[in-house]
């Protein structure tokens, strides 16, 4: 199963294992990791779920879609690494995927 | 001394994210969710869009998987129903006669589909939409080429309309009243969904009383009070829900309209929290007693729940907001348009599929109801917290952009 590593802003690091099929949100999510809120349940509608993508990672994740991107625009401190972590779904490529969390999701 | 237990009622958005939170607040005794339907909490939206249309499964909706709860060690009771609660001892009675002692309670018990008492609606054919074994009876009605008549024209008939007719029903919508959509959102709304569905192939009848359903052990045709009938081989009806305050009301806990809880979430009873769509609150910021039927209320709401059951501050403050998909539509909706007396519109729901309506109090945006427009929903949700004044010019202008707005303070 692939691992994907969750950096929280107050560096905590969660190392945790999910399901290929699944997404990088629910991943947090299952493993109740502080930091993603995803108050939608994975819709691309509230943007509670914005992470950074590690930049080694950055060009191996599908791009976002017009949605996505413009919801990020408006997330805090959006950066050109910033995704909705819900709209990342997880593949076996992805083992040893980095993100890093925000500070706040509102 | 026994451990201390907390239990949760309801295993649905509050009451799986409440028994998540009081393990992140720190509880440290038992947690038990004890829940009246046959699955761990799931996510319900879907049930009227991507499962309805089978491209979800019920192992998709669920919020968590069962070993998310085994690990952090909250104990989950399923197909069972509360029967009555003893405050005065601290126990709750489950109906098959059980009774199990708790410390803390936390009420999170939903609400149900108000029902149409009219002749025939027991009829097989016939069917709410609430929850999985809902959508799993309808499933093998929706047969493309086959009728469908919503009765209805909420954000769930809605929302059913769009799927069934994406999936080749042909598919009627009968609403009351004399516009769809006419408790939550303003004209200029609902003949923009009018018009969608329309152009979609979906028929919605407005200003039409539904009066009874027929046919021969299955529903063939409805009938409205002014004397018109529409065959039916599925009837799906959305008229609304109730918040299941019964057990609270009888425990003699205080309730109007949705079990009363304090900016804390606490009922009025000081070891019992509430959450999510039974809830009625004073929301500070539009000051006002609410009952929220959202995600949003029922997962925020369950925090704050769980903050209180551990004695950690925390307040509910959180601004509304909603959101419906259908056809290629994202309704983004951020705070409660009721009492509005402007209304600002972004793009011209006349044409095409994308603009934003932004209504107005007093110059000040109370809510905005974003179609395909991510940014001015978002955006939006600032201007209505922060309470600033815009101007109606720029607001109304897709060229200035959103963002603008916000800094002019």
């Amino acid at each position: 199963m692939p691992v994907i590593t969750y950096i929280s802003f107050n560096g905590a690091i969660n190392d945790v294992e999910v399901q290929s099929g699944s997404s990088v949100m629910q991943g947090a999510v299952d493993n109740m990791i502080d930091g993603i809120v995803a108050e939608c349940g994975g819709s691309c509608s509230c943007a509670t779920c914005h992470c950074y993508v590690d930049e080694a990672w950055v060009q191996k994740i599908p791009p976002a879609s017009e949605m996505e991107k413009d919801m990020l625009e408006c997330v805090l401190e959006p950066e050109a690494n910033s995704r909705l972590s819900c709209q990342i779904k997880v593949t076996d490529e992805l083992d040893g995927l980095v993100v890093r969390l925000p500070e706040s999701q509102f | 001394m026994t451990e201390t237990c907390c239990i949760v009622i309801g295993a649905s958005h509050a009451g799986g994210q409440l028994a998540v939170s009081l393990r992140q607040e720190g509880w440290q005794g038992r947690i038990l969710i004890i829940g009246d339907e046959p699955y761990l909490p799931y996510n319900r939206p879907p049930l009227s869009k991507t499962f309805l249309s089978g491209e979800k499964h019920v192992e998709d909706l669920l919020i968590r998987p069962e070993a998310q709860y085994e690990k952090v060690n909250i104990e989950v009771m399923l197909g069972q129903r509360v029967g009555r609660l003893d405050r005065e001892h601290k126990l709750v009675l489950l109906e098959d006669g059980t009774d199990i002692a708790y410390s803390k309670l936390a009420l999170a018990t939903g609400s149900r589909v108000r029902t149409l008492d009219l002749p025939g609606a027991d009829l097989k054919g016939v069917h709410y939409l609430r929850d999985i074994a809902d959508v799993e009876s309808i499933r093998p009605s929706v047969i493309p080429g086959k009728k469908a008549v919503i009765v209805g024209g909420g954000y769930i008939g809605l929302e059913a309309a769009a799927m069934l007719r994406q999936i080749g029903m042909d598919v009627t919508v009968l609403e009351a009243a004399d516009r769809v959509l006419n408790r939550v959102t303003a004209p200029e709304l609902s003949a923009f969904y009018t018009r969608v569905h329309g152009e979609e192939g979906t028929d919605i009848i407005t200003g039409v009383g539904v009066s009874g359903f027929s046919g021969n052990k299955r529903v063939s045709e409805v009938s409205c009070a002014d004397g018109s009938a529409y065959d039916a081989d599925l009837v799906i009806i959305g008229v609304g829900v109730i918040p299941n305050t019964e057990l609270a009301s009888e425990a003699g806990l205080e309730v109007d309209n949705g079990i009363r809880v304090d900016g804390r979430c606490m009922t009025s009873d000081p070891d019992i929290a509430a959450a999510g769509d039974c809830t009625s609150h004073f929301n500070t910021f539009y000051q006002r007693q609410l009952r929220l039927e959202s995600v949003q209320n029922a997962m925020d709401q369950a925090r704050v729940a769980a903050s209180a059951l551990c004695d950690k501050p925390n307040q509910y403050n959180a601004l509304p907001w909603f959101w419906s998909d259908q056809y290629d539509l994202k309704l983004q909706i951020a705070g409660l348009s009721q009492d509005y007396d402007e209304l600002v519109l972004r793009g011209d729901p006349g044409t095409g599929r994308k603009f934003a309506a932004f209504y107005l109090r007093q110059g000040r945006v109370i809510a905005v109801d974003a179609v395909n427009s991510p940014q001015e929903f978002m955006f939006g949700k600032q201007l209505i917290s922060r309470m600033l004044e815009v101007d109606r010019a720029d607001l109304a202008s897709p060229d200035i952009p959103m963002r603008s707005l916000l800094s002019r303070e």
